[in-house]
């Protein structure tokens, strides 16, 4: 690895590090800062809900949710949070070389002494710093909201962890996709489509899995894989799917890092 | 030894043409001109050279290194300016310069204040700031803070006043008589001229000649201009090219034995003869008809 294209991509990144962090700690708090008047009234929203037409919850995944627990309404929050996740991932992702074809400073870091798979492996880890930043500071964020709105309801610790755990595997599916999907086109002139389009892609092809009737498409996104709701109930992650999650991010990994070594790098013109 | 050997080089991209079977070497030591028009391949062979791209077929050394298998350790000794700069625009250009000399083992701090004051660059400024010539500074200093042992410009002067560019070429002199090898890419026949030891001309894609500069230039063919008191001269002798009459002056390029276009001009009653060398630019234009 060169610590010096480490360093300066970790700099580079460091502000949207905050600034997701900043979406994501808002976004919690605000949500968990109506989960005391949701838990008192706990019969009545239960009881509301289970009027709601069926297909319409599980488009916001809350079919089998119990609003009323810690934990059953931290998933329903968790989902949001996920999209969020989602984007920055893609957002790196995309970005990671592309964003240097683009503003064509390829040119200079390509010319320097190192190899391109040196240069991948300093990126890659960059991005992954940041993506564990935004991981830690989203971990203390949700303990801290937790804590301060639970209103004395118990939770399983072992269950927080697994939902706050499955945001690492979440992050890399979205963020080696993306970058492999980087390596596919000849050039990503702007990343926020690109990121947008996967993320919502992604989970919108998981809200609406009964619209496709037979065809399982919904097993291809993370955001069934890990479908907080289903941990909660569960207790546990779907073994299966997780590993399959897995297996993808090995493959886009593995074809980006041969795919770029062999790249040639387009000119301004 | 050859600092640059370039074997058969061939670069499609999809199916269009970058270069076909371009061969040729750059000694040690030797400003190296490389001409052609936009288009003709000649960024396509320096990015070649610098594994920006990589070969369809043929192969290239660089040091006596094989530019597929040792390019980053033949990088360490290449100092690279491209035609268009384009750098980290939040970055300041104290900051970029920093950042490419980390890239090297030495320590070049020294040589980059030296650069930057001799290219007349303020440090401090964002290069989001900076105007065209001014990027183009940064880009000059970049490419030269490693003392690297070989140069490659690529129409380095776009951008560049006329007061700068001369201080430029200086710069590059310098260099050079420090035993600094320069692989000059450019369209501009004058500056090849004045800088470059031997050139070598890439059309459509292939080279087409490679020889001494002074040996292009002589090549015994020689600009003719001819005053004549009475009539038109016919010129019509074997080797005789590009007749013009204009005004009763007859402008003609001449190949062949000396003699013969003497004699026939005695034979003239001229009011005013001159035999001079051809310019780049006239030869160039030949090889391109």
């Amino acid at each position: 690895m060169s610590t010096n294209i480490y360093r300066y991509e970790v700099r580079v990144r460091w502000k949207s590090v905050l600034i997701w962090t900043f979406a994501l700690a808002s976004l919690l708090f605000i949500f968990m800062a109506l989960f005391p008047s949701f838990s008192a009234e706990a019969a009545a929203m239960n009881e509301m809900m289970a009027n709601f037409p069926p297909a319409l919850k599980s488009a916001f995944g809350i079919s089998n949710l119990d609003l009323s627990s810690v934990l059953g309404y931290f998933s329903f929050c968790m989902v949001f949070c996920q999209l969020c996740f989602a984007i920055q991932a893609s957002n790196y992702g995309f970005g990671l070389v592309s964003v240097e074809e683009n503003e064509m400073t390829a040119d200079f870091l390509l010319t320097k002494p190192v190899s391109r798979s040196n240069v991948l492996r300093s990126k890659i880890l960059a991005a992954l710093t940041s993506l564990l930043a935004t991981d830690v500071l989203f971990w203390l964020m949700s303990y801290a909201s937790i804590v301060l709105f639970r209103e004395g309801k118990p939770y399983e610790l072992k269950i927080l962890l697994l939902l706050l755990g499955s945001v690492v595997v979440f992050q890399l599916f979205f963020f080696f996709v993306a970058l492999a999907i980087s390596q596919l086109v000849r050039r990503v002139r702007s990343v926020t489509p690109y990121s947008l389009g996967l993320a919502f892609g992604a989970y919108v092809l998981n809200a609406f899995a009964g619209i496709f009737g037979d065809v399982k498409l919904e097993y291809l996104t993370p955001f069934k894989h890990f479908d907080t709701a289903a941990i909660v109930l569960d207790g546990h992650y779907n073994l299966p799917l997780v590993l399959l999650e897995v297996g993808v991010i090995i493959l886009a990994l593995g074809f980006t890092w041969l795919r770029y070594a062999r790249r040639d790098i387009p000119t301004s013109v | 030894m050859n600092v640059i050997e370039v074997n058969k080089l061939t670069k499609y991209y999809g199916k269009s043409r970058g270069i076909v079977d371009v061969s040729f070497g750059v000694e040690e030591g030797e400003i190296f001109g490389f001409i052609g028009p936009n288009g003709a391949g000649k960024s396509t062979t320096i990015r070649l050279l610098l594994s920006l791209i990589h070969p369809t077929s043929g192969d290239a050394r660089v040091f006596g290194k094989d530019i597929a298998k040792e390019g980053p350790t033949i990088r360490e000794q290449i100092g690279y300016l491209p035609s268009e700069v384009f750098y980290y625009d939040d970055m300041k250009v104290i900051d970029l310069l920093k950042y490419s000399a980390s890239f090297y083992p030495c320590d070049c701090e020294e040589r980059t204040r030296e650069l930057a004051s001799l290219m007349e660059l303020e440090l401090n400024r964002r290069i989001r700031d900076l105007s065209y010539g001014n990027r183009k500074k940064v880009g000059i200093v970049q490419g030269l803070l490693h003392s690297p042992k070989l140069v490659l410009l690529d129409e380095p002067t776009a951008g560049l006043d006329p007061l700068m560019q001369r201080k430029f070429f200086d710069l590059i002199r310098d260099e050079n008589k420090k035993g600094v090898t320069v692989f000059f890419s450019s369209h501009i026949l004058s500056e090849v001229q004045r800088l470059c030891n031997r050139v070598g001309i890439i059309r459509e894609g292939r080279m087409v000649e490679v020889s001494d500069i002074r040996t292009l230039q002589q090549n015994n063919t020689k600009k003719i201009r001819v005053n004549t008191r009475y009539g038109q001269p016919a010129f019509d002798l074997p080797g005789v090219t590009n007749v013009v009459t204009e005004n009763g002056t007859t402008q003609l390029f001449f190949r062949g034995d000396i003699n013969l276009i003497l004699r026939y001009l005695t034979t003239l009653n001229v009011d005013d003869v001159s035999i001079e060398e051809p310019t780049l630019e006239e030869i160039f234009m030949h090889y391109y008809e």
